[in-house]
């Protein structure tokens, strides 16, 4: 193999690499037996390169062979999607607690972390309560919405955005109508839900659920239904 | 040797058999047609049929629709590993919305628990757990339906051509060509067919009165039916009922030609797998793992 032979699938590598979001700038720069090592190399990564671009899921490969190929396939949400509000039902607030002002605007605020005895008893935090409490989410000075970790006061309409401050890739899930359930029309208006209607925010772990009835077995001859 | 020895068809046999061809074609041509084959007068006068005869049936105003297959769609479905429970609403509210028989119990979902340890295998998969609450500890759930081939065998195998692929990629069943011979439920390798092996009983007031020609209308005795992406909600552009129902939000439908769609989202974004990938079936039905 020729010197110029190898830097040129060196350079040939190092191209996919970029592709692939990780640079290997090094590699051109390197001299003498280092060079014919990092060559080795570079083709090794040319060889991976190519089989992570060859290879793709069963979903990849339909809808590169059974779905209009397009400058229209879009990678990523819009950036105007993210900044978009969504319009949800109204946040599942205990009946007769809201607006948490009607009690908190005549008590005076007390910061300190303890349990909670005489109202909210109820609540059980389950939700990193090793890190967390009440007033991380919850604005201390207006009770009636809550605020994200900037300071940035959000309505409990938009709670999504302080849920999604931690799981991002939930929020980006969600808005793209794939994380949650989605009712309505699949090509017009659809209903979203927000997080709390099916993660209780202080112990958000999906609870389990009775299943329906089970499918009969189908009867036999000579095997009696169960 | 010299002798002439005539090895093809006489002149006999070949005038008896055309006339048999001309005679067998002029009888299929002359008669009852599939419901995609029907001029649109005569579709209106069966679909009126249908709807008196039903109507009369459940002592409530039945619609049957004939809605054709939208312009530039082609329908799919994703269904997330990771967060269905094994809850089966969607088992019912399907069986609700389809009126499909509840004595002898028809299901066209299927919920087969799996055990954690072994992955996805068919042969040791229960569908007929039974537990007070779900998720059961180390086990996960695989709804299967029909699974909408693009390559589907079951088409195939149809004596009668009573099942075909609609233009929007639903396979459906004209319920009046079936013949029962249940050729499809042995191609089918999803077991998403399912045959009527009595007259179907649906109490009148269960009966979902929205139907389509091609779904959830009445059924006979003695006919093969199957999931149709509830044909009846999906071309009026609303989600399927198993979409709506799940508590999980672990499913998810729309339409493969919109790059917008969320099934389109979930083939660029997840980890996608199809049901025994290597039988060539090609489904439109996805399963992805959403975390």
């Amino acid at each position: 193999m020729s010197g110029r032979n190898a830097e040129w699938r060196m350079q040939n590598a190092e191209c996919q690499m970029q592709n692939a979001g990780c640079g290997l700038h090094a590699a051109g720069a390197a001299t003498g037996p280092l060079r014919a090592r990092a060559a080795g190399f570079a083709r090794g990564a040319a060889v991976a390169a190519l089989t992570a671009l060859t290879a793709c899921s069963p979903g990849e490969h339909y809808a590169r062979t059974h779905l209009p190929a397009s400058g229209t396939r879009k990678l990523a949400p819009k950036a105007a999607a993210v900044v978009e509000r969504v319009e949800v039902p109204p946040p599942p607030i205990t009946e007769g607690l809201f607006p948490c002002s009607g009690c908190h605007a005549s008590m005076p605020v007390n910061r300190s972390r303890r349990p909670l005895t005489e109202m909210h008893g109820d609540i059980e935090l389950d939700h990193d309560e090793q890190h967390r409490w009440c007033l991380d989410c919850h604005d201390a000075e207006d009770r009636d919405v809550l605020h994200l970790a900037g300071g940035e006061r959000v309505p409990f309409e938009e709670s999504y955005r302080l849920c999604g401050q931690c799981h991002g890739e939930k929020l980006r899930d969600w808005r793209a109508g794939v994380h949650g359930r989605r009712t309505g029309q699949w090509n017009g208006h659809k209903g979203y839900l927000l997080c709390a209607h099916c993660h209780e925010p202080h112990r958000p772990r999906f609870r389990p659920i009775r299943p329906e009835p089970a499918p009969l077995r189908p009867a036999a001859p000579g095997r009696r239904p169960e | 040797m010299s002798e002439h020895r005539p090895t093809g068809v006489t002149r006999r046999q070949f005038a008896s058999q055309a006339a048999a061809a001309a005679a067998g074609w002029i009888l299929t041509a002359c008669g009852p047609r599939r419901l995609h084959e029907m001029p649109r007068d005569r579709v209106r006068a069966a679909i009126r049929a249908m709807e008196q005869d039903y109507s009369a049936r459940l002592g409530r105003p039945v619609t049957v629709s004939d809605a054709p297959a939208l312009e530039g769609v082609e329908f799919g479905y994703a269904l997330d590993l990771s967060r269905c429970v094994g809850c089966r609403r969607c088992v019912h509210a399907c069986v609700a919305e389809n009126n499909q028989s509840r004595d002898p119990e028809v299901h066209w979902i299927r919920v087969l628990a799996m055990d954690n340890e072994k992955g996805i295998d068919f042969a040791h998969a229960d569908p007929y757990y039974q537990a007070d609450a779900v998720p059961e500890e180390g086990r996960f759930y695989v709804p299967v339906s029909c699974q909408q081939c693009r390559n589907a065998p079951c088409t195939k195998v149809c004596p009668t051509g009573a099942t075909w692929t609609e233009p929007d990629g639903i396979v459906v069943i004209d319920y009046d060509w079936c013949i029962g011979c249940r050729y499809c439920m042995a191609a089918c390798p999803y077991g998403a067919r399912h045959f009527n092996w009595k007259q179907p009983s649906l109490p009148a007031e269960r009966a979902n009165t929205r139907m389509h020609a091609l779904g959830n209308r009445l059924r006979p005795v003695g006919v093969v039916e199957k999931c149709t992406f509830c044909i009846q909600r999906a071309r009026d552009g609303r989600y399927p009922a198993c979409v709506e129902v799940c508590p999980a939000g672990a499913r998810k439908f729309g339409n493969l030609l919109d790059p917008e769609s969320e099934v389109r989202y979930v083939l660029e974004h997840k980890r996608v797998l199809v049901l025994k990938q290597e039988l060539n079936t090609v489904p439109k039905f996805f399963y992805f793992y959403g975390s």
